[in-house]
């Protein structure tokens, strides 16, 4: 394995951790609220693989630190302009459908990207990407089903979920952005180009919302500044505010 | 004297799953291997699922089972590659969740037939159950709803 800075190396699996951590606190939002109880489960399910997940990323983050902070003190001490998921994951929840395409959207950029670390240079990495790359497999497939059933589905549900992708598909080219963190990853065989992930992403994405008779909307505008902390929504500090309020009012509480 | 490791074995055979208690830890796949470091027993655990929350109690009740026995050393290593499989379930573990109500996994990704009526008319209701390792069918010949034992 070439030598790789561990700051840059710890920053990428904050990013890996976070957009986990993010998106599967986001999903959990919906448990007791989902349209029918069959997807309550199935929100509830996906956000306790994606919190799994986080414990991998993040526990891997605090070896790599050295300061022996643990997965939960990242997960629960740290403020927003230390948290390095992308934009689109920190999104509001919205309606069911837009929940639905956001999850979609994610889905099918992390199995791409989950795919190619299984081959990661780095032994632990490679174990964390082959244990989550199940899940998400599975994690995809409803996701894509469902996006599919509301798109082609009533003219109701069709608006909305139109709506749902002109208003995330501006979020999904950070995904794709690779910059000096990501750049060092690639060449330390670590993560792969991320670019090179946007072909499978296009034709697994397109071929899904054309089934669900969705348009992707035109223009090249892309939403940055998460994944790299510069500038995350304001929707990120509400959603912390929730998840780290225990730990923020009784600091090192356990039971 | 230090006790075989299969003697081990057939002690954590006897461990229920948390969830699912008609089978043991041992038929479900997770305890990967079982070896003495000096005086301490090291036991190699995966997670089904990463989320699972039944893992950790499960890493409990392996501690606790081994304590029973006398082996005061006991160090459980959580072990994440390979990643487990439903591959990895024990013939006996299959027949006992089938006896229990839920259609054990299989390759071609749904259950051969209701474990109830044995009907193979069987249709999925969701993806997702009750525990992050089991989906929703139901039976169209008997009506009744049952888990299936996803395959991963």
């Amino acid at each position: 394995m070439a030598s790789v800075d561990q700051t840059q190396l710890f920053e990428f699996l904050c990013r890996m951790g976070d957009n986990t951590l993010v998106l599967g606190h986001r999903v959990s939002e919906w448990c007791g609220h989902a349209p029918v109880l069959e997807e309550d489960i199935a929100l509830a399910n996906t956000a306790l693989d994606l919190i799994g997940q986080t414990q991998m990323w993040l526990g891997y983050a605090g070896d790599v630190e050295g300061k022996g902070r643990t997965a939960d003190d990242l997960a629960m001490l740290r403020d927003v302009w230390d948290f390095r998921n992308v934009l689109l994951v920190e999104q509001p929840n919205g309606d069911f459908g837009q929940t639905m395409m956001r999850q979609f959207l994610f889905d099918a950029w992390h199995l791409a990207m989950l795919k190619a670390l299984t081959a990661s240079s780095n032994e632990q990495i490679a174990a964390i990407a082959a244990k989550s790359v199940k899940e998400v497999q599975y994690h995809v497939e409803r996701s894509g089903d469902t996006v599919i059933g509301l798109g082609d589905g009533t003219s109701e549900s069709h608006k909305r979920m139109q709506d749902a992708l002109n208003l995330l598909w501006p979020y999904v080219g950070e995904m794709f952005v690779a910059d000096a963190v990501d750049d060092a990853m690639a060449q330390a065989g670590i993560a792969p180009d991320l670019a090179s992930l946007r072909a499978e992403f296009d034709a697994h994405v397109g071929g899904v919302l054309a089934e669900a008779t969705l348009t992707i909307p035109d223009g090249k505008f892309t939403h940055k500044g998460g994944k790299s902390g510069f500038q995350h929504s304001e929707h990120l500090g509400h959603l912390l505010t929730q998840m780290q309020w225990l730990q923020r009012a009784y600091p090192g509480a356990t039971w | 004297m230090k006790p075989a490791a299969e003697e081990i074995w057939d002690w954590l055979d006897a461990v229920p799953d948390p969830e699912i208690p008609v089978i043991s830890v041992v038929d479900l796949g997770i305890v990967r291997d079982v070896e003495w470091d000096g005086d301490t027993l090291e036991v190699a655990v995966t997670p089904t699922y990463s989320g699972c929350p039944a893992t950790s109690v499960i890493s409990m009740d392996i501690e606790t089972a081994l304590y029973d026995r006398g082996i005061q050393n006991v160090r459980i290593k959580t072990q994440i590659s390979p990643p487990w499989t439903t591959d990895w379930l024990s013939d006996k573990g299959r027949a006992r969740l089938e006896e229990y109500g839920i259609a054990p996994p299989r390759a071609a990704g749904g259950p051969e037939r209701c474990p109830r009526c044995k009907s193979t008319n069987v249709t999925r209701i969701s993806q997702f159950g009750s525990t992050p390792c089991k989906a929703q069918w139901r039976c169209t010949d008997c009506l009744e709803p049952f888990d299936y034992f996803k395959c991963i």
